[in-house]
């Protein structure tokens, strides 16, 4: 291996890497404004200077310089920290120093790096800059004059998110940031921009004057509003979630999140249920638990113990899962599911509801073939590997489904399902592109295996993959993408019951028409609640959302950032989320709410705490043992060609921004919802 | 130093509607032509140029929304483009667009009593359009005529080897729409030695 | 001083016919498939000896330059050529492209076939619109004869030469920036490396050059390295075409040999400055962005890039500008420091605040409303853009400030005690 000598201490590096990333090998820290890891180098703040002995007579830009073997670099000469405080300086002279009524004040790169390589006072005499702020939509507030034009936001907005929306116009000490004619930046992955400005240009709008971080109780947990479960921080005061940042994690979202994940938090303390209600003629009226619960108990009995139905929602743990699965059994029913959506699964085939390749493999791939998904939508941080890929390596992108607007150029296929059997028989115009790529990929979203041939469609995508040059015994090219957090974990616990297959609102009507049974709908919003009538409605949620309104009874249950819970990701990779502060109201855990019911009703759950509830999660899957790691092998055992009808299928997501219960409740979501969407829809 | 060309903001006028005529349609294929497959991009400043001269000397937002489409560009690279470059003017300006060069070289041979002279023949302040809307008028860096100093731009053609009697002579003719002699306003060829041409 | 036979330039003031016909009666195009078929090696070789060194401002061998092209990387090659004078006093690449473009032609399918390139861009400043024109013209007749296109002079060599305008930006005449303005972009410099000759326009192999040192070219191949490299001395040899401007009684380009005395130069071609040598206060020698010197260092200094780098000044391009004893010297480098402030093309931080910054203390060093310690300030102010930004802005935006302190420090110390008095008064 090459080595170079950082500081008179020699190190070994990759070839590849630059001055910069070998000076990190070296533990020489390295100050910076517009590098950054996930984007091009533009090598413009010049922070990054170091002395390079045999080099040119001035310094060099320690990002942009690619390590060489021999080199001998100096990061701490009188050349370089000349060199950065003059950069300093220039940074700070049109800067407006108004770090007291700054949001980024307390965690801000200009800030802090000023106090290392600084002057202690200013030689500037002139008039300071001052820049005219723009308008750049709902979520992010600019204040233009503070900009170091670093471009991170450009690069990023042009890279990852793939929209041409910001740019530097003009030119010299006149050159701003803006967007065109000030729009919106249309896309879901914009709050990011806010993340990757070294200083406080580019801040939330939602969180506006809402904090200082050191007033912030910080707690690393996980995200829930996709099937990612992307790695994040929630920073609180109080019982009030202040903001959501992005953590670090290479294997999911990278060091993205969506403007969901990020903003929707304003909906945890809006429409929420912090109280029992038990419904007396067509009132909700509130409650306590003891009556509730003993309400529950009666009605259970009178209705049929072995009848007792239990439906989970979009945000379900699997501690949850798993005590409502003991606790039916323990009752003598088998009436459970998680697919609201219909979503059809192979029975025993965990790779036919799993993103078996891995969200890491995507950026490999040189050809993706999706299957009635919209990544951009549902999974929006996966997308901007798609993206990667596209732009990385020229990745094909083929989509059988209607028309979508994706951050990469696509070929359209079909708008039919029965696209596929060409595609198998080689018929397809895609059908090269994919089966002559090196890394290709199948996508299928759930849009595409939601009726009644679904699991024909999974079996001959899985035909498909079998096929394909990357097929292994360790890569499995098929990719089912769920949109839920909740999803794969219940699907591993078995929380599912064959006669929910084919339709599982008419089968609950039946059900319901049949015997007039006790529904336990755990957060469950997603079905009509027509469904239910006649039925004794047990809602178990935090928000009081479309289904609520309807119950009989209502258990107010934390929110995610309210207690700490297990999710499969849609890869089947176990994360365990945190809880970040005390629950609202007399919300209490599912799993406590089971155990009560089960001594009531004699169903003898053993479990006593949350210890006990994650030893039976083991109990009925060790999969949910590895904490963080996924399992990738792969057999693909239920592959068959299956002839599939022509059928047009549509994308079972329509509003990205307000798409489940507490988005649906945030006026941030709303607010995106009128001016991204609505005002896309109205061009 | 005001002056329309930089500025970075879009000059909005409403219901107006930019549309290649049939010429510079053609002539835009042209230009595209010249530079490789699918880096039609190369052809920005060209094709704003040709949409600047097709709408009476500056780009319109529109004019910018077409070259993007005619390039398959998005609108925030053009722009970027527009503003950067200092020829593209994103205001309107007058029949005749003025730039008497500052820099230097020309200063030093009285270019700051050609302001003058401007200023006095249009009555209108620098960057503005005047009343008759004959002229806008600016200063501006250095247009590689220092040989020939002190000179301006007007519109495509340089002026050069002025003084305050023969700028006024030359501004009151544009002014009065006559015909004006380019170049050299003394009679010299070019750059050479020898001020006058018969000497 | 250059004797007539030996210019290079023979219809540097347009007296004689530009066009194609008017060419072919002063030499150009005369046997180019003869010098092509000598081979690339052959006409890389003779520039190398000839010491021709670059005629665009830093004096780079030119012949080493166009070695580096890698001889078969698989991509298409190009010639870029520098045509965006811009650089204040310098206006000589101007005559050649009206006065005799067919001369600038010849060099770029000799100096591109020795590069492998089968296709040339000549990125000339937006500004020069009869030039651009005629250049047009030249280009176009060149394809109606033949002489560049498929099999250019019956070379058998394919050579496309296109002709793009700018749009007024100085720092497209940084290499990089034209390389970048000539992708559809806003004109910023690249990092680097990667340098242009392995990865230039649309990352393929470019060599950037100016007008002028392409144009040499073809005479220096048909009268031989020996013959060029006998004019000037060792290292800065052969003839250039100087631009005198400013405060001279007959401002003019003109060619010359290397190493002519300033005063010669300018006593000689420009008519002497205005009120006699004596009257001389400074001359700017390279175009704005090199130091200014005194007029003691005027008296005998010579003009070449060695000669005025011992001066800590340089050649630049060669544009002289004169100012005499009427001069507000404080100004007149204030001037070019708006001038750098008006250019910057705002990507890196020293240079994007730092000309605005030098230009604003500037402006008060004209009227002396500073303290004395301020000229210090100024000067660290300069030192800390001065090798800090990718391109060479930031060290063209210092220079001039540098070298007026360097000489004139007691004329701007004058005014500040002078304004500091009328304000006690």
């Amino acid at each position: 291996m090459p080595t170079i000598t950082i500081d008179d201490k020699k190190v070994e590096f990759e070839n590849g890497m630059t001055v910069m990333q070998a000076c990190e090998l070296a533990g020489a820290e390295i100050p910076r404004f517009c590098y950054h890891e996930k984007l091009s180098i533009a090598g413009n703040c010049r922070m990054c200077l170091v002395e390079m002995e045999k080099g040119p007579p001035k310094p060099v830009a320690s990002c942009a310089m690619p390590a060489g073997d021999g080199m001998v670099i100096k990061t701490d000469s009188e050349m370089v920290k000349k060199a950065r405080k003059g950069v300093m300086e220039f940074l700070l002279i049109n800067h407006p120093l108004d770090c007291p009524i700054c949001d980024q004040g307390g965690e801000c790169d200009l800030q802090d790096q000023a106090l290392h390589y600084g002057f202690d006072k200013s030689r500037y005499e002139e008039n300071k800059r001052a820049v005219k702020n723009k308008h750049m939509g709902p979520l992010v507030s600019t204040i233009m004059t503070r900009c170091i034009h670093c471009t991170r936001c450009v690069r990023f907005s042009t890279e990852v998110a793939g929209v041409d929306d910001l740019g530097l116009l003009g030119r010299g000490e006149n050159a701003e940031i803006t967007t065109y004619l000030e729009k919106t930046i249309d896309s879901e992955l914009s709050g990011n921009v806010i993340d990757l400005c070294p200083v406080g240009a580019l801040t939330s709008k939602p969180y506006s004057f809402k904090s200082r971080p050191w007033e912030l109780t910080k707690t690393e947990t996980f995200d829930v509003f996709d099937g990612v479960g992307s790695s994040i921080r929630v920073d609180t005061r109080g019982k009030q979630v202040l903001r959501v940042l992005p953590r670090i994690n290479e294997d999911t979202n990278e060091e993205w999140i969506s403007d969901k994940t990020r903003f929707a938090i304003d909906g945890l303390s809006r429409q929420r249920l912090d109280k029992v209600y038990i419904k007396e003629g067509d009132k909700l009226k509130a409650s306590d638990w003891n009556s509730a619960l003993n309400k529950i108990k009666d009605e259970i009995n009178k209705r049929g113990k072995d009848k007792t139905i239990s439906l989970s929602g979009k945000f379900t743990d699997a501690e949850t899962i798993i005590a409502s699965k003991l606790f039916s059994q323990g009752l003598g029913s088998d009436l459970f599911d998680c697919r609201f959506d219909n979503a059809q699964i192979i029975h025993g085939e965990n790779e036919s509801y799993k993103f078996n390749s891995s969200i890491q493999e995507v950026e490999k791939a040189d050809a993706i073939l999706l299957v009635g998904s919209n990544p951009r939508w549902e999974a929006s941080v996966l997308n901007a590997r798609i993206r990667k890929a596209f732009i990385d390596n020229n990745c094909k992108v083929g989509l059988i489904g209607p028309s979508l607007d994706l951050n990469y150029s696509y070929d359209k296929i079909s708008e039919s399902l029965d696209e596929l059997n060409n595609i198998l028989d080689k018929k397809s115009k895609f059908s090269e592109v994919l089966f002559n790529a090196k890394n290709p990929l199948i996508i299928v979203g759930t849009s595409a295996i939601n009726t009644n041939e679904g699991s024909s469609v999974l079996k001959i995508c899985a035909e498909i993959a079998k096929k394909l040059p990357n097929f292994s015994e360790s890569l499995n090219p098929l990719n089912i993408l769920n949109q839920d957090i909740s999803r794969v974990g219940s699907l591993e616990l078995g929380f599912v019951n064959k006669i929910f297959d084919e339709d599982l609102e008419k089968k609950l009507k039946e059900e319901i028409a049949l015997n007039k049974p006790v529904v336990f709908l755990l957060g469950l919003d997603e079905i009509h609640p027509r469904s239910l009538e006649g039925s004794f409605v047990v809602y178990c949620g935090h928000h009081g959302d479309v289904n609520a309104q309807h119950a009989n009874i209502i258990l107010p249950t934390p929110a995610y950032t309210e207690k700490s819970s297990t999710f499969m990701n849609i890869e089947g990779r176990t994360i365990q989320t945190s809880r970040c502060h005390n629950p609202l109201g007399d919300a209490k855990e599912e799993w406590k709410i089971f155990r009560v019911l089960s001594d009531l009703l004699n169903c003898n759950i053993e479990f006593n705490n949350l210890n006990d509830v994650r030893k039976k999660l083991i109990n009925e899957n060790n999969n949910f043992l590895a904490i963080l790691e996924i399992n990738n092998s792969s057999t693909l055992s239920f592959s068959s060609k299956e002839q599939i009808k022509n059928q047009n299928l549509s994308y079972n997501i329509n509003n990205f921004y307000m798409n489940d219960s507490i988005s649906r409740s945030s006026e941030t979501m709303a607010n995106c919802t009128n001016e991204i969407l609505n005002k896309a829809k109205a061009s | 130093m005001k002056h329309p060309g930089m500025i970075n903001k879009v000059y909005n006028v409403s219901d107006e509607i930019f549309n290649w005529s049939q010429d510079n349609f053609k002539r835009a294929a042209d230009i595209i032509k010249k530079y490789p497959d699918s880096r039609q991009q190369s052809a920005v400043i060209p094709l704003l140029d040709l949409a600047q001269r097709q709408n009476s000397g500056w780009l319109s937002k529109t004019a910018i929304e077409k070259v993007a489409e005619t390039l398959s560009m998005s609108y925030i690279r053009v722009l970027e483009v527009a503003t950067f470059y200092s020829m593209f003017n994103l205001e309107p300006v007058g029949e005749n667009f003025v730039q008497i060069c500052r820099t230097t070289p020309c200063w030093l041979r009285g270019s700051d009593k050609l302001v003058e002279v401007a200023k006095e023949v249009s009555n209108t302040k620098l960057g503005e359009i005047s009343d008759d809307k004959k002229f806008t008028i600016v200063e501006v860096e250095c247009l590689g005529a220092c040989c020939n100093a002190p000179m301006v731009q007007i519109n495509d053609d340089y002026y050069e080897d002025l003084d305050e009697v023969s700028f006024k002579k030359l501004l009151t003719n544009l002014k009065q729409s006559k015909e004006t002699i380019k170049g050299s306003q003394i009679g010299r060829q070019t750059s050479h030695p020898q001020r006058e041409k018969n000497a | 001083m250059l004797r007539e036979e030996d210019k290079i330039f023979k219809n540097l003031y347009g007296f004689d016919d530009w066009s194609l016909t008017g060419a072919k009666n002063r030499g150009i195009w005369s046997n180019t498939k003869e010098i092509i078929d000598k081979g690339s090696d052959f006409i890389v070789e003779e520039i190398k000896n000839s010491q021709l060194r670059g005629r665009g401002g830093a004096g780079f061998p030119a012949g080493l330059k166009w070695s580096f092209m890698p001889k078969d990387s698989g991509k298409p090659h190009y010639l870029v050529v520098n045509a965006d004078e811009s650089e204040p006093g310098t206006c000589k690449d101007r005559e050649i492209m009206r006065n005799d473009p067919h001369l600038l032609l010849e060099g770029c399918l000799i100096a591109g076939f020795a590069m492998h390139a089968n296709a040339c861009y000549i990125y000339i400043r937006g500004e020069y619109y009869t030039e651009a024109s005629n250049l047009q013209k030249a280009i176009d007749e060149a394809y109606e004869n033949n002489l560049i296109g498929k099999n250019a002079c019956g070379t058998n060599w394919n050579y496309d030469i296109y002709l793009h305008r700018g749009a007024g930006a100085y720092i497209c005449g940084e290499e990089t920036a034209l390389l970048e303005s000539l992708e559809g972009k806003k004109g910023q410099p690249r990092l680097k490396p990667p340098f242009p000759a392995g990865a230039g326009l649309y990352g393929c192999p470019t060599t950037v050059t100016n007008v002028e040192t392409i144009a040499v070219a073809p005479t220096i191949i048909r009268r031989g390295a020996a013959w060029f490299s006998s004019l000037g001395r060792e290292n800065n040899t052969g003839s250039k075409i100087f631009s005198i401007s400013g405060h001279v009684n007959n401002p003019c380009n003109v060619e010359e040999e290397m190493g002519i005395g300033l005063k010669e130069l300018i006593e000689k071609h420009a008519g002497g400055v205005i009120g006699g040598w004596d009257n001389l206060l400074a001359v700017i020698p390279g175009g704005a962005s090199v130091p200014l010197l005194p007029k003691s260092i005027c008296d005998t200094v010579k003009m070449d890039f060695d000669s005025l780098k011992e001066v800590q000044s340089g050649l630049g391009t060669a544009a002289v500008i004169v100012m005499n004893k009427s001069t507000d010297i404080v100004d007149a480098i204030c001037r070019l420091s708006h001038f750098y402030k008006h250019e910057s093309c705002g990507q890196c931080t020293p240079c994007r605040e730092g000309t605005g910054w030098m230009f604003r203390m500037m402006e008060k060093m004209v009227k002396g409303s500073v303290q004395v310690n301020d000229i210090d300030k100024l000067l660290d102010v300069t030192k800390q853009i001065e090798g800090h930004t990718i391109c060479a802005l930031g060290d063209a935006a210092a220079w001039p400030i540098q070298g007026l302190m360097r000489h004139f420090r007691p004329e701007v110390e004058r005014r500040i005690k002078e304004y500091q008095l009328g304000e006690v008064a």
